[in-house]
């Protein structure tokens, strides 16, 4: 355990941010729009590269604990710091150019924005009770200001009232929960409560399983899992688009890291080994079952919500529900395989729901039009943006070759590995119910004729990130070998 | 390291830069276009041809090429041919140029057909070369994206719910292909189709009764979807009558194989006490197949309607056949399985040939064809005769074969079966009869007789239907080997 002034040198990517915040807002006083040149904007980006280049540094660093116990350095905080400052870029590079932000106060919103990456990237690295929750209304806050940022949408208004109001209670229930769980145990540190929760040995009573319920059902709001899931489409068809997207990619990555942190520290033992089994009374409960059954729920109502959506952004937040189910079936199963699998497939649906995302931007640029009808015929009028958002759709349903496939397969055999032959079938069934309005949106484009026969002009800088993010789809969908390593490296926690 | 043969991977990826060369073309140029895609069809038969000479029955598995490509997994790009998948192999490279040419006169988008026609070769080409259970599972996907997309965009009036029928239906199984290839995975920590038959009968899947029971019914549903055996059949009228005769002619004479291959290929093989446990009721399924597909067909007035419920009947008998597991039923099956591809894909090219003409499909709406076509109709007869299994011709000797292997095993569903070819002999002739014969209905009088290109479609296969039906030994012999292993491997 380092001390906070050891600890600095770990904490290179988040201190890099937080100068880079004071750098916005200082440039955002020298004035925005000085010649065209997006100053705020071009600081966050360039402040955000080279945090995310400072991340990498940091891989060859020990697993430790820095600041006396707060938070984690380890393989999976790493990748999740990876994950969110890559989507942060992205986000922040696009907003530069994106017609829904571009006439509002730039400084405040790459400040807010990188705050939250700041918040998210602390989620997936705490280690104590109290930090989850500093760390969590960091990045919540944030969130919750950036989807009502646009005031000329009046859906915006709304968004942002449904996202604070759902918000308010769920994080105040996980307060709750961490309090029963300090309560009982008397530590706020994980490993502290960890070891409390085993001296009590079998028959920790109900109150335990109450905190860990309780904490579900805050992280269940973050990650959009049935049935705490009825904010996510209104929000994202109300937010900005490019905030949808860093909602759909970044704030689900942190609910996954924060409800793999709290459960995988606490529930196993440190050798990894589902240790704890709560016994209430004589009612043995079990998580494994208690998680799975929420994963078939959730991607099961994800799916069958997303068939009617005639919104895209609807439409791809009743997705990120079911995309949710399909990344519970891994952490349900709280192996170290399951968690290989997670950050696999995170890793997939970070490039391609961020370039489908990025497809929807564009359009609303282009043609202020977010709903499927607006895409009728794109392959006549934007053929390259057409074929990129067929190559993302097809990677969301999971069809080879592309990276959905391999993080389906791999999330698949995980859960097979543990003979959960039931929850399978569910997830290969979901995986048919979804080919049905992924390929709505397929027909829309390449099947039916344009309704508009002039071509769309689609930004040359997102047509660049679109082939960029379109790489890795493909290139993990054919040779994936290092990505398995990777994965296998990050899937370490300090316990 | 052996050496790695790699005429199976030309063969396969030949294709691809075909469609490589056609995506850096400008849609404008729609004759290059074609004549690339042409030119990217041909190679590979000119190498399946060599594949055929080099093939040595006796010798096993084949022009192999065997490299590591996951390692992580153990998935390897395994690639080659045995008597199973060299006669598919022929087919496909065969049936290829002949669609291509078929599909001369399409100018909508040419571009993006021709090169979806392409990918679609090479994955269909993959899936009878690939075998690593992982790499074959890759290419049977690959299918799917051309194949939706080639009915979606240039297909009939209601080609998109066909197109989505079609990949719905298709995906359904294939989920479960995929859960089964993950299970043998992780029971045997190979993906190698040729090693997971005694890797599985050595691991603790041996004695899994049970779980093999639900693993062999979720295979055959995967790969029943794809014959399409009944109740899974309902996708194919949609699809192939709305589909662009090319394509008809593809997913009749390959894609209807890769089910009965794929039964050959792995469910057979990787789980052979399962495939004695279900051959009744596959059998039963099969007669189903013969006599319920022939009796829809005979009720069709589209043409095109009733030669794909043709397919369905004619299907029935490569499952009678490997039902019976008997080494006559089983080369039947096989021979079948070839012979089908041929004469099917002549009928939808005959049905596309009268359509381009007429632009309708009616049974009734013609009559007398047979005076002013007589090109047209002397080769219509030739396959008719073919369809309704006429000694000479190629299906009869796959059809007796079948019928004499099952009756020993089968004995009353062979008997009913029989009644399949009494019904298709009804139907074709009947159908033969209101076009052809009869007075010449005026509005068609002026009709023009095939052209040079059509002609270039159908006399190759019409030379091959009368060859087989000859010297059928030319691909017993080949597939013979194989298929006796296999019912050693059954018995």
């Amino acid at each position: 355990m380092l001390d906070n002034l050891q600890s600095l040198s770990y904490f290179v990517p988040e201190l890099i941010l937080t100068v880079t915040i004071l750098l916005v807002i200082l440039a955002d006083v020298l004035g925005t729009e000085r010649g065209g040149w997006d100053l705020p904007g071009s600081t966050a980006f360039a402040g955000v590269a080279l945090a995310f280049l400072a991340h990498f540094w940091l891989y060859a660093k020990p697993a430790t604990v820095l600041f006396n116990g707060m938070i984690a350095h380890d393989p999976f905080s790493a990748f999740f710091r990876g994950f969110f400052l890559l989507s942060t870029l992205v986000v922040t590079l696009v907003s530069m150019f994106s017609k829904e932000i571009i006439t509002l106060k730039k400084g405040e919103f790459y400040a807010i924005l990188l705050s939250i990456c700041i918040g998210m990237c602390l989620v997936a690295s705490s280690q104590d009770l109290v930090m989850v929750y500093l760390a969590l209304e960091l990045m919540s806050i944030g969130s919750y200001v950036l989807s009502g940022f646009s005031r000329q949408i009046g859906k915006s208004d709304e968004a942002a009232l449904k996202f604070v109001l759902y918000g308010g209670v769920s994080t105040a229930i996980l307060l709750f929960g961490l309090t029963l769980l300090y309560g009982l145990t008397g530590a706020t540190g994980f490993s502290a409560v960890r070891e409390a929760l085993q001296q009590t040995g079998k028959g920790v009573d109900l109150v335990a399983y109450t905190a860990f319920v309780l904490i579900f059902v805050g992280v269940g709001y973050k990650i959009a899992a049935v049935p705490f899931h009825f904010w996510a489409p209104d929000v994202y068809e109300g937010s900005p688009t490019p905030i949808t997207a860093f909602l759909s990619v970044a704030s689900k990555g942190t609910g996954f890291a924060l409800l793999i942190r709290v459960f995988f520290s606490t529930l196993l033992t440190p050798s990894g080994v589902k240790g704890l089994w709560m016994e209430v009374g004589s009612i043995h409960i079990d998580w494994t079952f208690h998680l799975a059954l929420l994963s078939a729920i959730t991607m099961t109502l994800g799916n069958l919500g997303a068939i009617p959506q005639m919104n895209l952004k609807r439409l791809l937040a009743y997705s990120g529900i079911a995309h949710a189910g399909y990344l519970l079936m891994g952490v349900c199963l709280l192996t170290d395989r399951g968690l290989e699998a997670v950050i696999f497939y995170l890793v997939t649906y970070l490039f391609t729901n961020l370039a489908a995302f990025l497809v929807v931007i564009a359009m609303v640029d282009a043609q202020e039009d977010d709903r499927i009808s607006g895409v009728r015929g794109l392959w006549a009028r934007a053929p390259y943006t057409a074929l990129i958002m067929g190559l993302c759709l097809f990677s969301l349903i999971g069809l080879p070759p592309t990276a959905g496939f391999v993080g389906k397969y791999y999330i698949f055999m995980a859960v097979l590995r543990e003979k959960l032959y039931w929850l399978v079938i569910v997830g290969a069934l979901n995986t048919v119910v979804s080919l049905y309005y992924y390929a709505r949106i397929v027909k829309a484009m390449f099947l039916e004729p344009p309704s508009v026969e002039e071509r769309i002009r689609v930004n040359p800088v997102y047509l660049t990130l679109l082939g960029l993010l379109t790489v890795p789809i493909l290139y993990f969908g054919i040779w994936w070998d290092p990505l398995v390593r990777y994965a296998q490296y990050c899937a370490a926690l300090v316990r | 390291m052996e050496s790695q043969n790699h005429l199976l991977s030309w063969i396969t990826f030949w294709p691809l830069i075909g469609m490589a060369v056609i995506l850096g073309t400008p849609a404008r140029a729609k004759l290059f276009i074609k004549q690339v895609a042409l030119l990217a069809t041909i190679p590979p038969l000119i190498l399946g041809f060599k594949m055929l000479r080099l093939y040595d029955p006796a010798g096993g598995v084949q022009f192999v090429a065997n490299m590591p490509w996951i390692r992580s997994f153990a998935i390897f790009y395994h690639m080659g041919a045995d008597g199973l998948s060299v006669p598919m192999i022929f087919l496909t490279v065969l049936l290829c140029p002949i669609c291509i040419l078929a599909s001369w006169n399409i100018d909508d988008r040419a571009k993006g057909y021709f090169s979806l026609f392409l990918l679609l070769e090479t994955g269909m080409l993959g899936v009878f070369c690939a075998l690593d259970f992982f790499l074959f599972y890759v290419f049977w996907e690959l299918m799917l994206l051309p194949m939706y997309f080639l009915i979606g965009i240039w297909g009939g009036p209601r080609r998109e719910y066909a197109a989505i029928k079609f990949f719905l239906y298709t995906l359904f199984g294939s989920v479960f292909l995929f859960i089964v290839m993950i299970v043998f995975y992780l029971h045997t920590g190979s993906f190698d189709i040729t090693q997971l038959g005694s890797l599985i009968a050595g691991s603790g899947l041996k004695s899994a009764i049970s779980l093999k029971w639900w693993l062999f019914l979720a295979l055959y549903v995967a790969f029943a979807i794809k014959i399409p055996a009944f109740p899974f059949h309902t996708w194919l009228p949609d699809a192939h009558v709305e589909a662009p005769t090319a394509i008809s002619v593809i997913l009749a004479g390959i894609l209807l194989k890769m089910g009965t291959y794929g039964l050959l290929r792995i469910s057979y093989p990787l789980l052979p006490d399962m495939a004695l446990a279900f051959a009744y009721p596959i059998a039963g399924i099969a007669l189903i197949n013969i006599v319920y597909g022939a009796l829809v067909a005979m009720a069709q007035s589209d043409l095109k309607k009733l030669v794909a419920y043709s397919s369905i009947s004619h299907m029935g008998y490569v499952m009678l056949g490997i039902a019976a597991m008997t080494p006559e039923a089983m080369n039947g099956a096989v021979l079948q399985m070839f012979n089908h591809g041929c004469v099917t894909a002549m009928l939808f090219l005959l049905v596309g040939v009268i359509y381009d003409r007429a632009h309708h499909r009616d049974i009734d709406g013609f009559g007398g064809l047979a005076q002013n076509l007589p090109v047209y109709a002397g080769i219509t007869m030739v396959t008719f005769f073919a369809a309704l299994g006429l000694p000479g011709l190629s299906s009869f000797i796959s059809e007796a074969l079948v019928f004499i292997g099952s009756f020993k095993v089968f004995t009353w569903i062979t008997l009913f079966s029989t009644s399949g070819i009494v019904i298709g002999a009804a139907y074709l002739l009947w159908t033969y009869q209101r076009m052809f014969l009869g007075p010449l209905n005026e509005k068609y009088a002026h009709l023009p007789d095939c052209t040079l290109r059509e002609k270039a479609t159908l006399f190759p296969l019409a030379f091959i239907v009368v060859l087989i039906g000859v010297f059928p030994q030319l691909l017993i012999n080949l597939i013979n080997p194989t298929l006796q292993q296999l019912i050693q491997v059954l018995k």
